[in-house]
């Protein structure tokens, strides 16, 4: 029998799911900078413009939020696109029509507003303060937005045709430390609806602790899970996936069964993520926890560029597992003797990084 | 051209281009672990400029800042620091290649966001404006920063207020990959646009020193007057790819014409051809070339041995005590 799935990286998973969105949607469009360039956003777009030709696919002038408006007006002659940054830092000058236009266009005039914003988000390599910042919750934040944060190839793949079928505003963000991980993904590829796919995903199953975590952390996660689940400690993991809109059930249904909550998050501590995921349950499920829940969280500190200013400065395994071991009161100071410390070197996710950026 | 400009210009030349061919060479060893877009074939303007202006001019930069921060006198074992992540970088390891400042020389910060330091600049003039002072400021971004919005609310400001700027576009036709007629009209030049917003402007072969040094001695002397900002185009050109050390035509984005034709206008071998044509041997270059030569490789030894900060960043190193 043929295998239903096959192996791919993030990043080939995303110029996957841009292929199939274009053949299925004959207007819909996809530009950014560096779209139809030699580089291709890290290999997501490349054979594009090939395809697609020019009037669908294409490069742009550095106008963020221009586009970003521009976009909004192609929705309303039902033209959907994908428009694609680098950095979600350079996407930040287009917050006016993101906020003022994008997001409150339906609730003002009944219009739909169909566009799918991709963001890449960077981390090492002196990416420094403004190449390097995880700004999910803010967009979270904003009604009439969606937030997808796929962890892995095959998220990456089904949750972007979901955005990019929706018939709203999407905002998609890629972690570049992603791209190149490799996961099995479906051989057939199909359009679901995004409030139906876009649920939490049960990663690992376990009784003690409910972890909720997303993007690279997930994987973070798991190391530490692999870790500790020697010693008998089984913590369910979830991955979030999608954001905005949030599907607490999920997430109750879990910590009704643990007791016990950690949340990771890529973003700075001070109106997190996290912090909104440990207020809603604490008070919704205040009577089910039986100890305080517990964000892992980066520092409200921007990241810096230099080497050794990011030496365990990021959330690793053991880290994670710290916490854990804590909120579990497990005593044995033993247990976390052997788990894996941040790699050397620590600021790139692995040897295929070659830098700049 | 006085022969001691000339001097000091062909100096500042080599001097950044040596200093980036070496973060050049030696960018594979992974010890400049940052983003790091080199100035190498763009290192005219700005050493040019360094004859007209003083320290208590200050200007503001973009991503390509090296020869910016150079020339303006900033400190170099500070900017070496700075990519290498060390403790005594000019941003403190803070901020890497993209973040430069020397404020000791009048050098107020470069930062990574195009268009970005642009409305910076110009608040940095309408200070010194207030305060009835004859320096200006320079703002230098590329070709790119046109397309920003920030760039036109910015310029609209000088222009009302009749700041001290220099605003000065290195438009080298290209942003990362992409040529500049995908993302600007084909027929329309960057400087004429600029002059229908009301700004004084003019273009010139941004490789040519000694063009440079005739048009910018007229604009600095006239910002100075109080007139209001000008606005020049310098046609210039990269020699390697947009961000990293190396060459990167195989992907043959650049024609082979156009890449001949700037090659071999490189500013420092054709200014040095013509120092040797007008038989101008006013100095050993050997001997300059050696010193500076000496220099750098002394500031590249003093990053390597400097220590990376080794403290642990708290909210203590980013809210201000005391103005
Ligand atoms: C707002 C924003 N958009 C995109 C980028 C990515 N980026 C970095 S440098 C650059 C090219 C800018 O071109 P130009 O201004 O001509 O400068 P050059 O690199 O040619 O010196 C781009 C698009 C960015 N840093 N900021
Ligand atoms: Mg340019």
């Amino acid at each position: 029998m043929q295998k239903k799935t096959k192996l791919i990286t993030m990043s080939n998973a995303i110029n996957e799911a841009l292929h199939f969105s274009m053949k299925k949607d004959k207007n819909l469009l996809c530009f950014g900078l560096g779209t139809t360039d030699p580089k291709g956003i890290f290999s997501t777009t490349i054979n594009l413009e090939k395809k697609f030709g020019k009037d669908r696919v294409f490069d742009v002038p550095a106008s963020e939020n221009a586009l970003t408006g521009i976009s909004v007006g192609l929705s309303l002659e039902k033209i959907r696109s994908v428009v694609s940054h680098q950095r979600l830092d350079f996407f930040l000058l287009a917050m006016d029509q993101l906020v003022n236009n994008a997001a409150k266009w339906y609730f003002t005039f009944s219009q739909p507003v169909p566009i799918t914003i991709r963001l890449i988000i960077g981390r090492g390599w002196g990416q420094g303060p403004t190449h390097s910042q995880n700004l999910h919750s803010w967009f979270a934040h904003i009604p009439g937005l969606k937030v997808v944060i796929p962890s892995n190839p095959r998220d990456a793949k089904d949750l972007l045709i979901s955005s990019i079928f929706d018939p709203n505003p999407v905002i998609f963000i890629e972690h570049r430390w992603l791209h190149e991980m490799e996961g099995n993904i479906n051989k057939k590829t199909e359009i679901k609806k995004l409030d139906n796919l876009g649920k939490c995903k049960i990663i690992e199953k376990g009784n003690k602790l409910t972890i909720v975590a997303s993007s690279y952390l997930v994987h973070e996660a798991r190391i530490a899970l692999r870790y500790l689940k020697k010693f008998k400690i089984d913590c369910e993991l979830i991955d979030l996936r999608v954001i905005k809109p949030l599907d607490w059930k999920t997430i109750e249904k879990s910590v009704k069964k643990t007791g016990n909550l950690l949340v990771l998050d890529t973003g700075s501590d001070t109106l997190s993520f996290a912090s909104e995921i440990i207020s809603s349950i604490s008070i919704r499920l205040f009577q089910y926890l039986k100890n305080p829940p517990v964000k892992l969280t980066m520092p409200d500190i921007p990241e810096p560029a230099s080497y050794g200013l990011t030496k365990g400065f990021y959330i690793r395994p053991k880290n994670i597992a710290e916490k854990i071991i804590k909120i579990l009161n497990i005593k044995d100071g033993n247990i976390l003797k052997l788990i894996q410390k941040e790699p050397n070197p620590h600021d790139i996710p692995g040897s295929w990084f070659k830098g700049p950026f | 051209m006085k022969k001691n400009s000339l001097i000091s210009i062909w100096k500042n030349i080599f001097r950044i281009r040596y200093v980036e061919e070496k973060i050049a060479k030696e960018y594979y060893k992974g010890e400049m672990r940052c983003p790091t877009h080199l100035s190498i074939g763009q290192e005219a303007v700005p050493s040019v400029l360094d004859q007209f202006i003083q320290k208590t001019d200050l200007a503001v930069s973009g991503h390509r800042a090296h020869a910016h921060y150079l020339a303006k006198g900033g400190d170099l074992k500070k900017m070496l620091c700075e990519i290498f992540g060390k403790e005594n970088g000019c941003a403190k390891g803070r901020g890497g290649s993209m973040h430069l400042i020397d404020r000791s020389v009048g050098f107020a910060g470069s930062t990574a966001i195009v268009a970005n330091s642009i409305p910076i600049g110009v608040g940095i003039a309408l200070a010194k404006k207030l305060k009835k002072k004859k320096d200006i400021v320079i703002i230098y971004f590329g070709d790119g920063a046109i397309e920003e919005g920030a760039f036109y609310e910015s310029i609209n400001f000088a222009i009302l207020k009749k700041l001290p700027v220099f605003f000065i576009c290195e438009n080298n036709f290209y942003s990362v990959y992409t040529p500049l007629k995908y993302r600007q009209p084909k027929d329309r030049k960057i400087h004429k646009m600029v002059k229908g917003l009301g700004c004084p402007v003019f273009s010139t072969d941004g490789n040519d020193p000694f063009k440079i040094y005739e048009k910018i001695s007229a604009a600095v002397k006239k910002i100075r007057s109080g007139k209001g900002p000008i606005f020049g185009e310098f046609y210039t050109y990269r020699h390697r790819e947009h961000c990293g050390p190396n060459f990167d035509d195989n992907l043959n984005y650049r024609p082979k014409n156009d890449l001949k034709y700037w090659l071999e206008k490189d500013p420092l071998i054709s200014l040095e051809k013509k120092i040797k044509k007008k038989k101008m041997i006013f100095l050993n270059m050997k001997n300059e070339k050696q010193k500076i030569i000496n220099e750098v490789n002394e500031a590249f030894k003093f990053a390597r041995k400097s220590k990376y900060p080794s403290y642990k960043i708290t909210t203590r190193d980013i809210y201000a005590k005391k103005n």
